[in-house]
């Protein structure tokens, strides 16, 4: 719709503060505007949901950010801690009856915050470390696979556990160090190579976006991943020279880090001119989806990051849309038991991504399975990338509600469409569980195991 | 800033974490969902019961400081903006159901509750409670009896005044009084109940409230109508309340609305319409069906283009999608929205949306027009942009004349947001001078230091009247 173009788009203030300077200069002060204060977004945010108050809401941050702009306040530490308070699941998207881009103004104002930030020498250490030593080089994950493999595997873990030397780190790490899965140095490269046929006539020629800890972590996945898409009729490559997604970066503020990983990315798959670029992570496709927006202004990358952008599909909403769904949907052919199953959101699947119907549509399609919704299964469940790690609290007391919600669902599995949430919720079994056994799965995983039990 | 003395008093009171007046806090409740008000308060405070609420009261009343209480702020009246600072009020922590007597269909809460929260309570139980304001997903009940919020059932049901039968409230001196009761028929003086509904928060802080519930209705058939000539529409709204039919909802849409909506949520509404009619009727089965099939007849009658009845609750939801989306989808064509809700006898619908439309030309501005047709409560909103000073000062006087155009036809300024500081300039329009004396007397005696909510509903001026320009 056209907008007026003849007012000034920022104020002219000449910010004392070095951070309000940054922030004028990087939040996106239409969105600012756009935000009329309605009040429809708190219903939806979970950190307002469990606090009951204004400034944890995306109102409240937006209006602290808003008040940061335009001077009325000086951006304190209460400021940067609101900042980094919200989990980014942009729930707050979908109901908004402005549209505003809440998810890029919290960038915004992270990206601001990290070029003021003096962390400690160990925190900048480990930043530097995984943002710039380790998410985008494969070779390095590879041998951290190989290495994180070794510890699991070696009974190195069975020591470390057993001298209680884990209690010296802090206990979100701990938690997560508990529920890891088994790593690989094995990615679904090594073990599916580049190209990988359509069973059947070809519908379309897709890629796969392996993802960096997902192909250490869930190479499993990776793998269920491209078989499911052959079974439903699409040829799939997997380019090796992709990299990081930047969803990470850009959540923690190092959106300039991000953009680098993007134009790798956009760069790689064009010229591979494929139908569709098929992600398995929420949170990763959420930033893929987005590439056009995060290289906007970058006129060398436009028209690249757009048609990018375009070709990004979740794989349910693939297999839904386009494919030939499996034969796992036809119940005189599969051995499998009756099972009761719940599904848990990825946030950035459903509210960026809108991609949420998809893997519900499929769940419904198996045979032998119940799908029974829980309560609020839109609602974060506290993982939100290393929200869980950096702000264990509010992490912890999402999770308890959340797990409140899966334990009446009577479910024998949980299943999710991100890694995050899926180690989250394994973490919630394990905290919070009823006592019987519940697995926690990633839809692709759950799918193509009821496909291989079929008889046929 | 605060009187030390006094913080120290707030947070012995409501203990440390519920008393604020660090940045954050103070610019976190400086705004409501009215756009382009903003004021810092100098604290906020969150009680927990009405014994705190009485001790906050008696407090700020020592220091004559001025008090804003509020729920959600999602009203669009800038009822609490903390104009004069002060302390705001967050009632949000006080948020149970006291009580729930099926014997006498009544329900106790705390005015924090959620609304829809409320209600999705009452429904599972078998109940109903009709008011059903836009914003109830986050509005508070308390918010909604300050305001005397509507909805889109008021029609039939009536509006929030017509459920709350008895409070508990705050005097600005900090004691706590009661009116009303679970009763249906009290006649024990003034009814204070009715008088304290709608008062926006400036006669006393509502701590309890006890409202009525009903029967739901049995059955619920939905329809939507077309039209191509506007009156034909209009003479539809009163043949249909002309036969004695009160239909549950009766919404309108009028064609700027249509434009949008459609473009906005690709529902293949006919561009060409001048005005669209939702209609729902409720009760059972073979009145509904009755009613509705005699409602068709009348938009047969007044030349309806198209008329459609949902066959199944789906089809039922994807006709209200329409009526729903028209405030999102006005929200997203320019940054600032401005949205009113001037109100006129139902039978003056056609003549005040032609003059909403003529005014909107004179002064160049969007305006477009939906609302509760059946009750005659229209909502022009405005779409424009608050950094253009020059459109808006345009905006506001296209507004002042959309209210002149209202009390011509026999209307009011407001019928369901309230008066709060947006309409204060003209309410003595529509109440004379003699009720501004009364209405700032019952306030004097209520508060006689003006420390409610103050700067609402009187405006220091009355703006003067716009000559309506017939031309």
């Amino acid at each position: 719709m056209d907008k007026q173009t003849n007012i000034s788009k920022k104020p002219q203030i000449n910010h004392a503060n070095p951070l309000a300077r940054t922030l004028l200069e990087k939040l996106d002060y239409d969105q600012l505007t756009n935000c009329m204060r309605c009040g429809f977004c708190l219903p939806a945010c979970p950190t307002f949901r469990e606090t009951g108050v204004e400034p944890e809401s995306p109102r409240g941050r937006i209006a602290l950010m808003k008040a940061v702009a335009d001077g009325l306040m000086e951006p304190d530490d209460m400021f940067r801690d609101q900042m980094n308070h919200c989990l980014g699941c942009r729930a707050c998207e979908p109901v908004c009856p402005a549209d505003v881009k809440y998810g890029q103004l919290i960038e915004q104002a992270r990206d601001a915050i990290e070029d003021h930030s003096v962390h400690s020498p160990p925190v900048r250490g480990i930043r530097k470390l995984f943002f710039k030593g380790v998410f985008p080089h494969r070779n390095r994950l590879k041998s951290l696979g190989r290495t994180l493999n070794f510890y699991q595997t070696s009974g190195l873990r069975r020591v470390a556990r057993g001298t209680g030397i884990m209690r010296l780190f802090p206990k979100p790490l701990r938690d997560m160090e508990r529920i890891l899965p088994d790593a690989t140095a094995q990615g679904v490269i090594e073990q599916l190579g580049t190209v990988h046929p359509a069973k059947g006539a070809p519908i379309a020629r897709v890629a796969l976006f392996r993802g960096c800890i997902m192909d250490v972590m869930f190479a499993g996945t990776n793998v269920n991943t491209v078989k499911l898409l052959s079974e439903a009729g699409f040829e799939v490559v997997i380019p090796p020279e992709q990299t990081c997604c930047g969803a990470l970066h850009a959540h923690s503020g190092e959106l300039e880090l991000a953009r680098n990983l993007a134009r790798i990315n956009v760069k790689v798959f064009k010229e591979l001119n494929v139908d569709y670029i098929v992600s398995n992570a929420g949170g990763c496709g959420a930033l893929l989806v987005e590439y056009d927006h995060l290289l906007h202004g970058d006129e060398d990358w436009n028209e690249q990051a757009a048609w990018f952008a375009s070709r990004v599909v979740d794989i349910s909403r693939l297999l839904v849309e386009h494919g030939r769904i499996p034969a796992f949907a036809e119940s005189a052919a599969t051995t499998a038991e009756p099972v009761i199953v719940t599904y848990q959101d990825s946030c950035h699947l459903r509210n960026v991504m809108r991609s949420g119907s998809a893997p519900r549509q499929l769940i419904n399609q198996v045979a032998n399975v119940t799908f029974q919704e829980m309560k609020e299964a839109d609602r974060c469940c506290g993982s939100a990338g290393i929200y869980n790690v950096t702000q264990p609290e509010m992490a912890g007391q999402i999770l308890e509600h959340k797990m409140d919600n899966v334990n009446v669902t009577g479910a024998r599995y949980i299943l999710t469409s991100n890694p995050g949430c899926l180690l989250q919720m394994k973490l919630g079994v394990e905290q919070h569980g009823r006592g019987e056994p519940i697995e926690v799965k990633h839809v692709v995983d759950f799918l193509y195991e009821r496909l291989s039990k079929q008889d046929a | 800033m605060l009187d030390p003395a006094l913080t120290a008093q707030l947070r012995a009171i409501v203990g440390d974490a519920h008393f604020r007046d660090d940045k954050e806090a103070l610019i976190t409740h400086s705004y409501d969902g009215t756009p382009m008000l903003q004021a810092l308060p100098d604290g906020v405070v969150y009680p927990e019961s009405t014994e705190q609420v009485s001790a906050i009261m008696k407090a700020l009343s020592f220091y004559k400081i001025p008090l804003v209480s509020r729920g959600s702020g999602s009203n669009l009246c800038g009822g609490t903006v903390p104009v004069q600072g002060g302390v705001v009020m967050v009632m949000h922590r006080m948020n149970r159901l006291l009580e729930l007597d099926l014997e006498n269909l009544t329900a106790t809460v705390q005015p924090g509750m959620i609304t829809a929260d409320f209600i999705h309570h009452i429904e599972s139980l078998g109940l109903f409670y009709p008011p059903d304001p836009s914003s109830m997903r986050i509005s508070t009940i308390g918010g909604n009896i300050a305001e005397c919020s509507g909805g889109l059932r008021g029609l039939k049901y009536g509006t929030t005044k017509d459920y709350v039968i008895g409070l508990e409230a705050v005097l600005a001196s900090g004691e706590i009084i009661r009116t009303g009761g679970k009763l249906m028929k009290d006649v024990a003086g003034y009814d204070l109940t009715k008088l304290l509904v709608g008062s926006e928060g400036t006669l006393a802080i509502i701590t309890e409230a006890t409202l009525k519930l009903i029967p739901p209705p049995k059955s619920k058939m939905t329809m939507l109508a077309m039209f191509r000539d506007l009156y034909g529409a209009a003479r539809t709204v009163s043949a249909i309340i002309e036969s004695k039919i009160i239909p549950a909802t009766l919404e309108f849409m009028d064609n700027p609305t249509i434009r949008v909506v459609d473009d906005f949520a690709k529902l293949g509404l006919p561009l060409d319409m001048e005005a669209i009619l939702l209609i729902e009727q409720d009760g059972d089965p073979e009145t509904v069906t009755r009613d509705i099939e005699q409602i068709r007849q009348i938009c047969t009658r007044e030349q309806a283009d198209t008329i459609q009845v949902a066959a199944t609750r789906e089809e039922a939801e994807r006709l209200l999608t329409a009526r729903r989306s028209a405030f999102t989808a006005l929200a997203r064509l320019r940054p600032t929205t401005i949205l009113e809700d001037a109100t006129v006898p139902r039978s003056k619908i056609a003549d005040m949306v032609r003059r909403i439309n003529e005014i909107s030309i004179k002064y160049n501005v969007t305006i477009a027009t939906f609302g509760h047709a059946g009750d005659g409560n229209l909502h022009p909103t405005a779409t424009t942009d608050a950094r253009d000073t020059e459109e808006i000062h345009r905006v506001e006087q296209a507004f002042e004349e959309i209210f002149a155009a209202a009390l011509e036809l026999g209307g009011t300024i407001t019928g369901e947001h309230g008066v709060g500081m947006v309409k204060a300039p003209f309410l003595e329009w529509k109440i004379g001078a003699s009720g501004m004396e009364l209405m700032k007397g019952i306030k004097k005696v209520f508060d006689p230091d003006n420390l409610l909510n103050p700067g609402k509903v009187f405006a220091k001026e009355t703006r003067r009247r716009v000559v309506i320009d017939h031309g």
